[in-house]
């Protein structure tokens, strides 16, 4: 049985068409459909409702040593008021989820993970945690929004002070006040695009949702849905876990380098990301050449011979293009190469290309 | 409410069907076009190709979804719409003037349903 988010009632009333994701019933899309809402986000505003995803609380003395323990990127020298992306790995260097981290204070860290890996997650945080760290599963008690596209900053400033909007990507402000609504408000996303990420109480939802749908109407903000979300992400090459990443596949592998800090002294599946050395297989982007749409989970072939296989694809709604990902052989994962992608009994020619697919100006 | 035109026959996959002197053109219903959301891609046989009764002739996409377009009918292609292959939008903008194929030597037809029956099981899918 799927649960609702704080905003079902009024997605129906929106017109959202409903479907189950990961284990709540979530709007695929509204009336004008997946492209219109692409587009809204890439040229004017959308507001996404993300409350199902999942939040735990670290607080306590030891709070930094655990996260430095659990997770792959480096919370050393972090300021607080801001946001940093990173994997949890299991012990083989397979990636348990990614997730981000807020840091509120000194002995207080907010994580945000995937709503369909919140329990194995949780679970997995519970068992490493050092003495001296608490972790609390806040995710039934919030409600998140995500106001994204480039007339995001007029929207919000409509709504909040000057001094109470975050001006850098991956900074937030813990304590604002909107509509007398206490909230959180970051300068993050899932799209490619500017905007913010606005966290409040699961009671404050509805009316958080109304007040950014009415301050954003002049400006062309439409409510989107996970349609629009995953085109707009896979545009953008963001990984999603299940699809790029999952338990089997590394960080490495999936090409996030980036939030894997290999020089810090330990974390969990550090001794087998090292002990693995250069991946064999890596991400890469394709677009394709021939006629057709790759999907996931299709094989990708080179002169015959299977190098990999697609992670994630769908027509980008702003490029007029089929893209996709895949998880390719690095031997034969160079720029410019010419493959073929199995689409159901198919082969449609395609083509290795840098990622990511678009990035803003 | 889906769009039903009286004057075409339907089938429970959702094409419409037109017969005009022995030749059947084949199409999505409105109700299809919707469910699928924004199309952006249309795979069509060729002419001259056989298709055959409940198997299916061509896939539609959308965005996020393929489906397969079943054949109504026994016969050979007499001719596809290749406007949809550069603007497979067509078939939301219009579902009834966007056919897919047209159908000759036809050998075999499935059963299919008038307006009002189609409009029924329309109907129950959505409940």
């Amino acid at each position: 049985m799927e649960r609702k988010t704080p905003l079902y009632d009024i997605h129906v009333e929106e017109g959202g068409k409903m479907v189950p994701f990961a284990g709540y019933l979530l709007p695929v899309q509204y009336g004008t459909g997946v492209i219109k809402e692409h587009m809204a986000v890439r040229q004017q505003a959308g507001l996404f409702d993300v409350s199902h995803m999942g939040e735990v609380l670290f607080t306590g003395p030891t709070a930094l040593d655990t996260l430095n323990h659990l997770l792959t990127n480096d919370f050393t020298n972090m300021p607080v008021g801001r946001v940093r992306y990173s994997i949890m790995c299991n012990g083989q260097g397979g990636t348990v989820d990614d997730l981000v981290v807020y840091k509120f204070g000194e002995q207080s860290y907010f994580v945000v993970v995937n709503a369909a890996n919140r329990h194995k997650d949780f679970a997995h945080m519970k068992a490493n945690l050092l003495p001296g760290t608490e972790a609390q599963d806040l995710s039934d008690t919030i409600a998140q929004l995500a106001l994204q596209g480039p007339k995001a900053p007029q929207i919000i400033a409509k709504l909040l002070p000057e001094d109470q909007i975050p001006k850098k990507y991956y900074t937030a402000i813990p304590n604002v006040t909107i509509g007398g609504m206490r909230c959180m408000i970051s300068r993050t996303g899932y799209t490619g695009e500017l905007g913010y990420e606005i966290y409040t109480a699961a009671e404050n939802g509805p009316a958080l949702w109304t007040l950014l749908r009415q301050a954003g109407a002049e400006f062309g903000l439409i409510p989107c849905g996970l349609g629009a979300r995953d085109t707009l992400r896979l545009e953008a090459a963001m990984p999603l876990y299940g699809h790029e990443m999952d338990d089997t596949v590394t960080p490495l592998e999936a090409g996030l380098d980036f939030g894997v800090k290999l020089d810090k002294e330990e974390f969990i599946g550090k001794d087998a990301l090292v002990s693995a050395g250069t991946p064999r297989r890596v991400r890469v982007g394709l677009v394709a050449t021939g006629r057709g749409i790759p999907r996931e989970h299709q094989p990708v072939y080179l002169a015959g011979e299977q190098i990999g296989t697609t992670t994630s694809g769908t027509f980008a709604p702003l490029l007029g293009k089929a893209i996709s990902m895949a998880l390719v052989d690095a031997a034969h994962s160079a720029v410019g190469t010419a493959v073929e992608i199995d689409v159901r009994g198919r082969r449609v020619a395609a083509q290795i290309v840098p990622l990511p697919f678009y990035k803003r100006a | 409410m889906s769009n039903i035109p009286e004057e075409l026959k339907y089938t429970k996959s959702h094409e419409w069907v037109k017969e005009e002197d022995g030749v059947i053109t084949v199409g999505l219903t409105d109700y299809a076009q919707s469910a699928l959301g924004d199309i952006v891609f249309i795979n069509l046989p060729e002419e001259g190709d056989d298709v055959t009764a409940g198997q299916a002739f061509s896939d539609v996409e959308s965005v996020k979804a393929v489906s397969d377009v079943f054949s109504p009918v026994t016969g050979k292609v007499a001719a596809i719409n290749e406007e949809l292959l550069d603007n497979p939008a067509l078939v939301n903008e219009d579902p009834y003037e966007a056919w897919l194929i047209k159908v000759e030597e036809v050998s075999d037809t499935e059963e299919l349903m008038d307006a009002a029956a189609y409009g029924q099981v329309c109907a129950a899918e959505e409940a």
